[in-house]
């Protein structure tokens, strides 16, 4: 499975495609896409996103499900997804 | 497109002439390097005005003689984030001591302009809704600044011996 | 340390209101991705794997501690609470906002801080030595031409669009803690045979892909032509280097294309030409920001190495401490203390807020309120009298600030890694953390003693390992993180490249492959030599076999 994942501009933060185009920053309210069809097709809409500044970097990536959980296949957008891998600890929400 | 020289907004007199073709028989021509090399003596011999227009590997010691006749160098920016036409207009101005009309062209981003004005351009190929008044701005960018050029104005340090 | 007067204050305001008026251009639309890129890269921000990252310079690493107070307030504010110090004796915010960005800058300039040209295609801050100023062997205080050099270079009109990033680093002492010689232009402070003080020039040093030490381009040049000859070297960078590969656009690979005699004698040509212009020095500018640096008014105290004596045989952890982290002053009676960001448990270099604001107190009441970065990740206190040094100790070890491992294996250095960075291939703080956690005997690692270890976590070279003693560099083998091996590097006036030692291992075997080159050094060293020194006497195949062993030193792909 894929999905699409980017990165919002104003902010920064990691966001994943829903089926609306919309951007949420949870993997988990993101759309799960079965097909490169839809892949393509999703990512002709993500460029419109990226023309009205709202997002930067659109790009597909592989995510496996797993008991009912997503998790990106790579590691490294894994860690996009999840957050770094260290000292989560030491992370103070500043909202 | 705009052309703002001297930061007013002008005209442009000059016809850009490409390497394969003929020079016009009048008229203020801009040739390329390959022109100018091959057609020095007609160009010189010219009445009206005449300019040369480098690209961003060409620098200003393969001009030669004829250097303080062309009314314009026009110096090519292919990507805005090429700066070799900031050392070329530096030497133009500082070692070659060329006084012509010194012209940015290309990707020209409204966000570099205060640096070209420092590096001795004095005339922008600009492209944006409302040229004048942005490139007034952007010009504006700075008051202060550290390194001497030959735009003859203050640097800090100058600033900070008058005090 | 230098103040910024009038025109100072006024450049760094009208910067940040050109970044706040790009960034209101980049949201409404007007400029593109790829045309702000450059632009929010020379006000120092990145777009990493989760936010933007905002790297903030530290002037050839100087900060006071109003500064550091100002650096833990943008972490609570605008931050998650934490920094990271860098190899360029920078700070780095890593969940900075965009939008946020302009109003951050503007409180960071309202204690003389800025965020110019720490990256992009120009120059970067320029680095030194922590000790400046204040170690017993140093020459000359290179401060004076490192803050010449950064007026010189900051928004410079000519070299804001270079080929690739441009680093610059200056020594004043025999001993180089600056890494000149990996840098794109190193300045050596020494006097030539007349005894006049002045620079030896290096030239297309740097790590990254293509690691270089760096060529003498010049054996001595006088202070007052310091600035016209660095725009010598810069001009012909910008008209010749290579803009066609990214890889291949740093000043060394030109000066290495060329050769070092030809690239000097472009230099020379253009140097004759400028060098009585309007950048020489007048002895009196020298002077004036030569009077920022003059050293404090220090009382008249005695040396109390005696004293210090019995109270660290009365207290080991002490002893240690003052072993490793302490360091001879110019002054008597006085004390260099450093501070490593290395505890085990921390991610090397980062810092939170509440450190933060304790370690300006500390310099506050200690050390005259100053505090240095070094390129090591880690800080030091300059001034601190030796009368205090039991008394700050405590605090600091109070705080787990007091970890006695300077300049040894646990004073790693360390990449952000994939945990951050957009350009990672690995993941180098759990390595950094599990190698920690397997040398925790200080004992042990006092016996080792000075051993430099330093990871990157791809091969940009971030975390310097062509000069680590042994350096780590992850790699991504089949979509695994695999790391490689270098032996014998070195970053100071020695400087040297590592050498690979052999196939890359996963993360959970370099931490025994760490034990099994330390194990072997034990085993080889004489009379107390360094494990540099050692190795460089006996070679890498003593330590290729006690990693891989003697039957499978073979590299296998």
């Amino acid at each position: 499975m894929q999905m699409i994942i980017a990165s919002r501009l104003v902010d920064g933060r990691v966001v994943f495609m829903d089926a609306e185009a919309g951007w949420p920053v949870s993997i988990d309210d993101g759309v799960l896409l079965d097909t490169e069809e839809d892949t393509e097709r999703l990512l002709v809409v993500a460029e419109k996103a990226v023309q009205n500044c709202e997002i930067v970097d659109p790009y597909p990536i592989e995510v496996v499900v797993e008991n009912g959980e997503r998790r990106p296949a790579e590691v490294r957008e894994a860690i996009r997804a999840f957050g770094p891998s260290v000292r989560t600890d030491q992370l103070v929400e500043s909202e | 497109m705009a052309l703002i020289k001297n930061g007013e907004l002008a005209d442009d007199s000059f016809v850009f002439v490409d390497d394969d073709a003929a020079l016009p028989p009048n008229g203020a021509v801009i040739v390329g390097l390959a022109l100018w090399q091959t057609s020095r003596e007609d160009l010189l011999q010219r009445s009206e005005a005449i300019g040369l227009v480098l690209k961003s590997d060409q620098p200003p010691e393969l001009i030669g003689d004829g250097l303080q006749q062309l009314a314009v160098i026009a110096l090519e920016f292919p990507a805005f984030r090429d700066g070799r036409a900031y050392s070329y207009a530096r030497l133009l101005r500082e070692k070659y001591d060329f006084r012509g009309e010194l012209r940015a062209v290309g990707d020209v981003l409204l966000e570099q302009l205060h640096f070209m004005v420092r590096t001795g351009f004095d005339a922008f190929d600009i492209q944006s809704d409302d040229s004048l008044a942005d490139f007034e701005v952007a010009a504006a960018d700075f008051s202060v600044w550290y390194q001497p050029t030959a735009d003859g104005r203050d640097t800090a340090l100058e600033l900070r011996r008058r005090q | 340390m230098y103040r910024y007067d009038e025109f100072d204050d006024k450049l760094v305001g009208e910067r940040v209101e050109q970044f706040r008026r790009q960034v209101e251009r980049r949201l409404a639309g007007e400029l593109s991705e790829d045309q702000f890129k450059p632009l929010r890269l020379m006000n120092g921000l990145y777009m990493q794997l989760h936010a933007y990252m905002l790297r903030v310079n530290v002037p050839y690493g100087s900060l006071s501690s109003k500064q550091m107070r100002a650096f833990a307030h943008i972490a609570r504010t605008y931050d998650k609470g934490f920094g990271h110090f860098t190899t360029r004796q920078n700070i780095q915010y890593n969940w900075v906002k965009l939008e946020e960005t302009p109003d951050l800058l503007r409180e960071l300039a309202d204690v003389e801080v800025t965020a110019i040209q720490s990256s992009g295609n120009c120059v970067r801050n320029i680095t030194s030595d922590q000790y400046a100023g204040r170690a017993e062997e140093e020459l000359a205080d290179p401060r004076i031409y490192c803050e010449l050099l950064r007026q010189y270079s900051v928004l410079h009109p000519e070299f804001s669009y270079l080929p690739r990033k441009f680093k610059i680093a200056v020594t004043g002492s025999p001993t180089d803690r600056a890494a000149v010689a990996l840098h794109d232009i190193g300045l050596r402070m020494h006097r030539n045979d007349a005894g006049e003080m002045g620079f030896e020039v290096l030239v297309g040093g740097g790590q990254g892909r293509t690691p270089f030490i760096a060529h003498t381009i010049r054996e001595w040049l006088a202070p007052e032509h310091v600035l016209s000859y660095v725009e010598a070297i810069l001009r012909i960078y910008n008209i010749f280097g290579r803009r066609d590969n990214i890889n291949k656009a740093r000043i060394k690979i030109i000066v290495n294309q060329m050769g070092i005699d030809k690239y000097r004698e472009l230099v020379d040509e253009e140097w004759e030409r400028i060098r009585d212009g309007a950048l020489k020095l007048p002895q009196e500018e020298i002077d004036r920001i030569d009077a920022y640096f003059a050293p404090p008014v220090y009382e008249t105290l005695e040396d109390l190495t005696t004293e210090l004596g019995a109270l660290r045989e009365a207290d080991t952890d002490f002893d240690r401490w003052m072993g490793s982290n302490v360091i001879a002053h110019k002054i008597d009676g006085y004390s260099i203390v450093n501070i490593t960001l290395k505890a085990p448990g921390r991610v090397p270099g980062d810092i939170n807020a509440d450190d933060m604001d304790a370690i300006a107190d500390l310099a506050d009441r200690y050390s005259l309120g100053e505090i240095r970065v070094s390129h090591r990740q880690n800080l030091t206190l300059v001034d601190v009298q030796q009368r205090d040094l039991h008394t700050l100790w405590q605090e600091l070890d109070a705080l787990t600030l007091a970890t006695p491992n300077l300049g040894q294996l646990t004073d790693i250095i360390c990449c952000p890694g994939l945990d951050y960075c957009n350009l990672a291939n690995a993941r180098s703080i759990p390595l950094a953390d599990d190698i920690n956690q397997h040398f925790l005997d200080v004992d042990h690692l006092a016996l080792v003693g000075d051993l430099t270890v330093n990871i990157s976590g791809c091969m940009n070279a971030c975390g310097h390992h062509h000069v680590g003693n042994i350096g780590i560099l992850g790699v991504d083998k089949r979509g695994k993180e695999y790391f490689q091996l270098t032996l014998g590097g070195s970053s100071d006036e020695g400087a040297s490249l590592g050498d690979r030692l052999g196939r890359g291992l996963p993360q959970e075997e370099v931490p025994g492959a760490i034990e099994a080159i330390v194990d072997c050094y034990l085993e080889v060293r004489e009379d107390g030599e360094r494990f540099l020194d050692a190795y460089r006497r006996v070679g890498i195949e003593p330590f290729k076999d006690a990693v891989y062993g003697t039957a499978d030193n073979k590299e296998v792909a």
